[in-house]
């Protein structure tokens, strides 16, 4: 029985995806749809870490429901530079590398769901498909909106 | 025959009438001091501009001057009534600062006259620059939701097909986009589906964020008229203030700014847990139901009241009168529109209705309104970004149907994105990437969010700014180029209100000076930017109004706003028609989805719909699996608290909206005295409970406060709810000594923060932190109206009330014997 090793390895990545929302919701201060929506979408990521800490426990695995609620001390530094650089068309640039690295984290993200999902159905841990069925579909979501922002901004960086 | 005050009595006098039965006329005329009826030279027809409503009326003309309006007895939306800005808005034409000649800036930075060819010269040489350096991205527009639609249609068809940039956006975006985006989201495009004669024949009329009784105070006067009469119905009123409507109401609920989402699951859950739904219909016309369910599993009302700050028991008695309503109106406007969550709760409000089967059937519908009076057709033209006629930025078949109707390549026309909205717009001129914009009919300087960021913005030097106005508004005073319009009453064209209602409003005089119309401009620019069609002819083909409208009506066969059917001669025989107005429907129609046919097959449908959390756009695919057959989509969504909330250095929420007498930044309506008097300063509306804690007296001095700046009000103390406080959003500093603001304490955008709804892309002003402290004593009450929302609670402020200048005469009539 593998599925502590799938919980573990899927808390990990849900962690760093909404530590890396968070980031660029600091960096990209001046993008203010970005901003805020990023930080809705790494509220989505603490609520399926809070339910994989407690998933966690039936497989005796310890796993912390601690979730980031700041890109951690680096956050003003970021916050001020966005603002400094908001008449600045380069952070675009970085921004751009920003969503394609966060749809790759969130496709990551992703197929650990899938894979949980699936270990759960041969596992019949009915609460475990639960589970994967509430939070799957939101990750697919954070994938959608970073590529769509990527392709409503892409064309102005690019072409300017 | 009767005489009223306009301005103290702003409803006019009761005409009761019971359900089902057709509506009183009540023709009101008010003409200029010294001018009798008998010596009017001629009576011009036109609709009103300065609301949504789209009152039909004539304009009195005597010696090639204005001198007075009369509401037309024969139009379907008023049946003669107007309203106080109708009656006394008309003034600001005759104002002797109009703008007269274009205006340039010279050597010294001042902006000094010019000629019509130096100040169009400027605009084509910087456009030719700037597609030569960089392209059409370098280029933008904003435009308004007060010009006609032969001229956003000439705006679009230059934008998007001779220039072909995506950015292009009209201030439709502040008050109309999430009624568009929630047409859009549940029923696959936009497109009004009910009529405002459903007011005759409902038995609940529930209106949510929707002051009707200031933003659309004729259509009220229908409410009232209705509430007179036998078989009232029960009004459910939503809205954090005491408004006229809250006060009609039997059931007034007043949630916390930022949570009407939950509010909206909160009542959809009751619904559905009493099985209040219509079974038949959800199966039959709707794709969706079961997400829905899903998720207001979530919502009961012991868990809604506290996010909301209502009490439980108020949101059972609501969804009870919401699910046995036999014949349920709801309407939503700005308290939805521009809070958070926007385009989701405002879908909730179509779900309510779908979930009821109460649509397309006299008295069952929803009226997801306008602002603006011509804000419906800035988003069927496409000068809202949107592709001409409701057609499909993300379908390529729509696309080309749009570039084979302009001999274009399709290529040309911008559609691998969604168009840019006015506050990415603003983004990208702040980054640099967007080099010139091209300002008409609005005031960004007074009406974003943020200002001291918009006035920055808008002040770069980087930054190619022309206005287009008809005065010299906050915005122009940082333009390059001004340019004089010619406005409502000076020129021809038509347009279109929020029941879809199409009005002719005719030339009545000539403009002043070498003022020309927005129409007139933008072909101007056209034929010295030598815009081309694929065979070398000159594009827009179009030359004066009426071939623009045969143009616009082409575009639009076959389309859901199909105006093929209209011509200029119909609309002189018939008082506003409702599009579509085809050859099926020649004489228009009343309502859309009677018998639940959408306009929403994958291959028509406008928009495939955005996800409304997150904004993202479904891919063609998607939509196609979801909605294979084209029915209508409910669509559901978890409450998010707001991304600003209280806290213990800013406890107040802050809302911004209008008063009855003022449009927009009172560019017209602060030049006609009458309504200026009404409403002449800024305030700020404190609860009771709160003014007493603070030490705030009722005329006291205030200063409102935000992490973006500070405004300097006078407090009415009032029955809004506590914690909350109100500015209204028209004063800014045209008439001040600071013209262009630059460190004004006056325009409550000082203080809005910017934000928008992920969906809409509607920024948000009802929804921001704030703190309120007194400065001063005041020396007698605020400048507020007693009239209306902002009516004080104390007894010894003196009523708003008007003068021998704003005298309305009454007359009751029926339409054959109203003629005149």
């Amino acid at each position: 029985m593998k599925l502590g090793l799938a919980l573990r390895e899927l808390h990990r990545s849900e962690k760093s995806l909404a530590k890396d929302l968070l980031k660029v919701s600091d960096r990209h201060k001046a993008e203010h749809e970005i901003h805020h929506v990023a930080r809705n979408l790494a509220a989505w990521s603490a609520d399926h870490i809070r339910g994989l800490a407690t998933a966690a426990r039936r497989y005796d695995v310890e796993l912390d429901a601690d979730v980031p609620e700041s890109s951690g001390p680096l956050a003003s530094i970021r916050t001020a530079i966005s603002a400094l650089s908001s008449s600045r068309p380069e952070p675009g640039l970085l921004l751009l590398a920003d969503l394609r690295r966060l749809h790759r984290k969130a496709a990551g993200v992703s197929l650990d769901w899938e894979l949980l999902a699936q270990g759960a159905q041969a596992a019949k841990d009915t609460e475990l498909v639960e589970l994967t069925r509430r939070c799957h579909p939101q990750t697919l979501r954070q994938m959608k909106w970073t590529n769509a922002m990527l392709k409503t901004l892409s064309p102005q960086i690019i072409a300017s | 025959m009767g005489v009223r005050d306009g301005i103290g009595t702003p409803w006019g006098t009761r005409t009761p009438y019971g359900p089902g039965q057709r509506w009183p006329v009540r023709v009101d005329s008010h003409l200029a001091d010294g001018v009798a009826p008998d010596e009017v030279d001629t009576w011009v027809r036109t609709a009103a501009v300065l609301h949504s409503n789209g009152d039909g009326m004539d304009l009195a003309v005597k010696d090639g001057r204005l001198v007075g309006v009369r509401g037309r007895a024969d139009d379907r939306v008023n049946h003669g009534r107007l309203d106080p800005k109708d009656l006394f808005g008309w003034q600001a034409n005759n104002s002797p600062d109009r703008l007269t000649t274009p205006l340039v800036r010279d050597g010294q930075g001042e902006l000094v006259e010019s000629t019509w060819d130096e100040a169009m010269g400027r605009i084509v040489e910087r456009s030719k620059a700037l597609l030569d350096d960089q392209g059409p991205s370098a280029l933008g527009f904003y435009t308004s939701g007060q010009l006609f639609a032969e001229e956003y249609y000439t705006l679009a068809a230059i934008a998007h097909g001779a220039i072909g940039t995506n950015h292009v956006d009209g201030n439709t975006r502040l008050c109309t986009a999430t009624a568009a985006e929630a047409l859009k989201e549940s029923f696959g495009c936009d497109g009004q589906p009910a009529s405002y004669s459903d007011v005759d024949h409902a038995d609940v009329i529930a209106l949510f964020g929707h002051n009707a009784a200031e933003t659309q105070a004729v259509l009220w006067s229908r409410v009232l008229d209705r509430l007179a009469g036998p078989n009232p119905p029960a009004l459910l009123c939503v809205d954090p203030r005491d408004t006229m409507v809250a006060r009609a109401a039997a059931i007034h609920l007043a949630p916390l700014p930022g949570t009407n989402m939950a509010l909206m699951n909160g009542l959809l859950h009751e619904i559905i847990e009493h099985d209040w739904v219509d079974h038949d219909y959800i199966t039959q016309h709707t794709v969706g139901y079961e997400e829905l369910v899903q998720q207001v599993t979530d919502y009961p009302p012991e868990r809604v009241a506290p996010i909301c700050g209502v009490p439980a028991g108020q949101i059972r008695d609501a969804a009870r009168l919401l699910g046995q309503a036999q014949r349920l109106l709801c309407t939503v406007l700005q308290g939805f529109y521009q809070s958070h969550q926007a385009t989701a709760a405002a879908v909730q409000v179509n779900n309510l209705n779908l979930i009821r089967g109460m649509l397309g059937k006299p008295g069952a519908g929803v009226l997801q309104m306008n602002g603006q009076p011509t804000a419906q057709n800035t988003r069927e033209c496409g000068a809202d970004g949107d592709l001409t006629g409701f057609r499909n930025w993300a379908n390529d078949a729509h696309v080309a149907e749009l570039a084979r109707l302009w001999n274009i390549e399709q290529g040309q026309i911008p559609h691998y994105a969604p168009p840019t909205h006015v506050m990415q717009m603003l983004r990208y001129a702040e980054n640099g990437t967007m080099r010139l914009l091209w300002v008409s009919a609005t005031n960004p300087a007074v009406s974003l969010p943020e200002l001291t960021r918009v006035r920055s913005i808008l002040g770069q030097d980087r930054l190619f700014l022309v206005v287009q106005d008809a005065f010299r508004t906050e915005t122009a005073e940082l333009a390059d180029v001004i340019l004089p319009a010619a406005i409502w009453g000076e020129k021809t064209g038509t347009f279109t209100n929020a029941d879809r209602t199409v009005h002719l409003s005719e030339k009545a005089v000539d403009p002043p000076g070498q003022a020309r119309s927005d129409l007139d401009i933008w072909l101007d620019y056209a034929r010295r930017m030598d815009f081309r069609d694929k065979d070398g002819e000159q594009f827009p083909p179009w030359s004066e109004p009426e071939s623009a409208f045969e143009a616009w009506k082409k575009a639009s066969e076959g389309r859901p706003c199909d105006y093929s059917g209209l011509s200029y001669d119909k609309l002189r025989a018939v008082s506003g028609v409702q599009w579509p107005c085809n050859a099926d429907n020649p004489d228009g129609t009343e309502r859309l989805y009677a018998n639940g046919k959408f306009y929403a097959q994958p291959d028509y449908c406008e928009s495939y719909g955005r996800d409304l959390i997150t904004g993202a756009p479904l891919e063609p695919t998607e939509y196609r699996a979801m909605n294979p057959d084209g029915k209508a989509i409910i669509k559901a969504a978890e409450y998010l608290p707001p991304n600003e909330t209280a806290t213990d250095d800013f406890p107040f929420m802050l809302i911004t909206g209008r008063t009855i007498y003022h449009f927009h930044t009172r560019t017209k309506t602060g030049r006609a005295p009458q309504l200026h008097h009404a409403a002449p300063e800024v305030w700020v509306e404190i609860s009771a409970a709160d003014a007493e804690h603070l030490g705030i007296a009722e005329g006291d001095l205030t200063q409102v406060r935000t992490p973006r700046g500070q405004v300097h009000a006078r407090a009415r103390i009032c029955g809004i709810r506590e914690r909350v406080l109100f500015l209204p959003f028209h004063y800014g500093y045209w008439d001040t000594e600071d013209p262009a603001g630059r460190d004004g304490h006056r325009a409550a955008n000082e203080l809005t923060l910017t934000d928008w709804d992920p969906a809409s892309k509607q920024p948000l002003f009802k929804t921001a932190a704030a703190a309120v402290t007194r400065l001063t004593a005041g020396d007698g009450p605020s400048p507020a109206p007693t009239t209306t929302a902002s009516a004080p609670i104390g007894t010894d402020v003196p009523d708003t009330q008007g003068d021998a200048t704003t005298q309305v005469t009454e007359r009751n009539a029926d339409p054959a014997g109203a003629a005149r």
